[in-house]
């Protein structure tokens, strides 16, 4: 560090700026690197692994490399995958329809109502969901489940004389199961994008005479639709690929397509490549669709 | 205050359904029967004492413990060089590669699981903790960059200026000046790795061989019915381990920021 020594004159900030400036994207790679060839050689790489995996096929545990698409005609065919696609697709648009309904009137709350208080509920709402995701599903499944919580206690009561069955083991637990736990991730981007809102607005809005669901309508709305449209993505895209939940909760009826990306018996890598891929690429164009759908809704909003 | 009450309401409503899976496993973590249902049994705490000599549990334990440490060790260093350069330098394609870096956070974790599975058999490693750790390290770095980028984005440049200026090295300005500044925001990555490390099931259930972790030892519980409230004592314990780490990561993810925060105005303009 010559730089350090120059700056002992009297414009030594400026010239220690001027040369920190251009060694500054010097620096900045040499800085990011570490974490950049770590996310390159562990994430990037492997996942174009398994792209490459997707268009070889398995001979009992050899690989044929020569290039096919009959992984992408088997996966796109086979009615079993098939449902499991669509399935996994509609369990995670209604959950995030749900999640994000929950969820704005909760935000709301936190950004209009609370004042002080606002991190405290925060943290509180946030806590919950640092905790094991095993651990929550699991609680569902012993609330929701045959001898589980509502109906044990609905027969000691006797309210039922037999269990509900149609709690667990389906869509229905599914879909309660992952509202609930992605609940937070649907909270946060909505609450950042009300605080966000100039006041000074609502107040022209009503001195202008707009009543409160008028100037809602007008005006919050329309400016935390970003918020609404960031926290549908972070729940959408995760869930669609969720494993835990499905397999715990929701038995044969619920399985959903990341059940099926790993093949335990047939061991088929390619396939399961194949499933994975075709996942990531139906997920991409359903969030990219209602990007775009929720742009054209914006602009008419304006 | 009356017109605000309905939507008051709304949210503790909505506050206690968030708590109700978190708050089931503990309650009848004490409950006297091996049958999970209201109204309680009675109290006891013999499904805690079941876990003291639960070797295969201990076992487990020790290797969550191991994976936890390393990976947190390395994801807040990785999340240091991070969110420092991200932060603080302009340098090209640093969209992409920061894209890159956070993707973790988007991605399905079984994408994660199964295509560094698939890599490290090619490569002929074989599966172990060591596998474990390095997959929780990738998830846990976005994590840590979040934490940390929270105390470097306030981070109050002229300050290391100053201290060059004064005629202290870049190591002694580092040790002096900024390691004190963003110690609390590495502390909060610290804890806050560790903990997902810890809690962290589907990329361990991929990647470990035959050293199970914590939740995979839970997993493979599940099936068994009579061990179902040693499932839950041991979920518990868990549970709360997360809570007082992720509580001391919050006071100190805050204190972090304030401190930077307190040197803001200036710098930059």
């Amino acid at each position: 560090m010559a730089a350090v020594t120059d700056s002992y004159t009297v414009t030594a900030g400026g010239r220690l700026r001027a040369r920190l400036a251009r060694s500054e994207a010097a620096r900045g790679l040499a800085l990011v690197s570490p974490t950049f060839l770590y996310a390159l050689l562990l994430l990037l790489a492997p996942i174009l692994v398994i792209v490459a995996f997707s268009f070889w096929t398995q001979d009992y545990l050899d690989i044929d490399r020569t290039a096919t698409l009959a992984n992408y005609r088997e996966a796109w065919t086979d009615p079993l995958y098939r449902i499991l696609m669509f399935r996994s697709l509609g369990v995670s648009a209604l959950v995030t329809l749900i999640t994000v309904l929950l969820a704005y009137p909760m935000a709301y709350y936190l950004s209009f109502h609370l004042g002080q208080r606002k991190a405290l509920w925060l943290f509180l709402i946030t806590i919950p969901f640092w905790t094991s995701y095993l651990l929550r599903v699991f609680a569902w499944k012993i609330i929701l489940g045959y001898n589980g919580a509502i109906n044990a206690s609905l027969m000691e009561l006797g309210l039922i004389a037999q269990p509900m069955e149609f709690l667990l083991y389906n869509v229905n637990s599914v879909v309660i199961t992952l509202a609930h736990a992605w609940a937070p991730f649907a909270i946060l981007p909505i609450f950042v994008s009300l605080e966000k809102i100039d006041r000074s607005l609502l107040e022209a809005a009503t001195d202008l005479g707009d009543g409160p669901i008028r100037r809602f309508l007008r005006i919050t709305l329309p400016l935390s639709l970003p918020g609404v449209v960031a926290a549908a993505l972070i729940v959408f895209i995760p869930t669609v690929g969720d494993y835990v939940t499905p397999r715990l909760v929701g038995g044969k009826d619920g399985l959903m397509i990341a059940n099926m990306v790993q093949f335990g018996k047939a061991n088929n890598w390619p396939l399961g490549a194949a499933l994975a891929v075709s996942t990531m690429v139906v997920v991409t164009a359903a969030s990219l669709m209602f990007v775009v759908l929720a742009k054209q809704l914006t602009a008419r909003f304006r | 205050m009356a017109k605000i009450r309905p939507l008051g309401i709304y949210a503790f409503l909505y506050l206690a359904f968030l708590y109700v899976p978190v708050l089931f496993l503990p309650i009848f973590s004490f409950n006297d029967s091996a049958i999970v249902a209201f109204p309680l049994k009675g109290i006891t705490t013999q499904w805690y004492a079941n876990l003291w000599s639960d070797d295969a549990m201990q076992g487990a334990l020790w290797n969550s413990l191991k994976v936890a440490v390393a990976s947190s060790l390395v994801a807040t260093v990785l999340g240091i060089c991070g969110a420092r350069a991200l932060t603080r330098y302009r340098f090209p394609g640093k969209a992409g590669i920061a894209a890159l870096i956070m993707l973790p956070l988007v991605l399905p974790e079984i994408i994660i699981a199964i295509s560094l599975l698939v890599v490290l058999l090619q490569l002929g490693f074989s599966l172990s903790l060591f596998s474990v750790t390095l997959g929780h390290i990738l998830m846990s770095v976005p994590f840590s960059i979040a934490v940390l980028s929270s105390s470097f984005e306030g981070f109050d440049r002229s300050l290391e200026e100053a201290s060059l200026d004064l005629g202290e090295g870049p190591a002694a300005t580092f040790f002096r000046v900024t390691l004190p500044i963003v110690a609390p925001g590495i502390l909060s990555s610290l804890l806050i790795t560790f903990t997902i490390s810890l809690d962290e099931f589907i990329v361990a259930f991929f990647l470990s061989g035959t050293e199970p972790t914590l939740p995979i030892y839970i997993w493979s519980q599940l099936r068994f019915t009579a061990k179902l409230p040693n499932v839950l004592a041991l979920g518990s314990l868990l549970l709360l381990a997360s809570f007082l780490l992720l509580s001391v990561a919050e006071v100190m993810r805050r204190r972090a920021v304030r401190r930077a925060g307190a040197g803001t105005s200036g710098g930059f303009l």
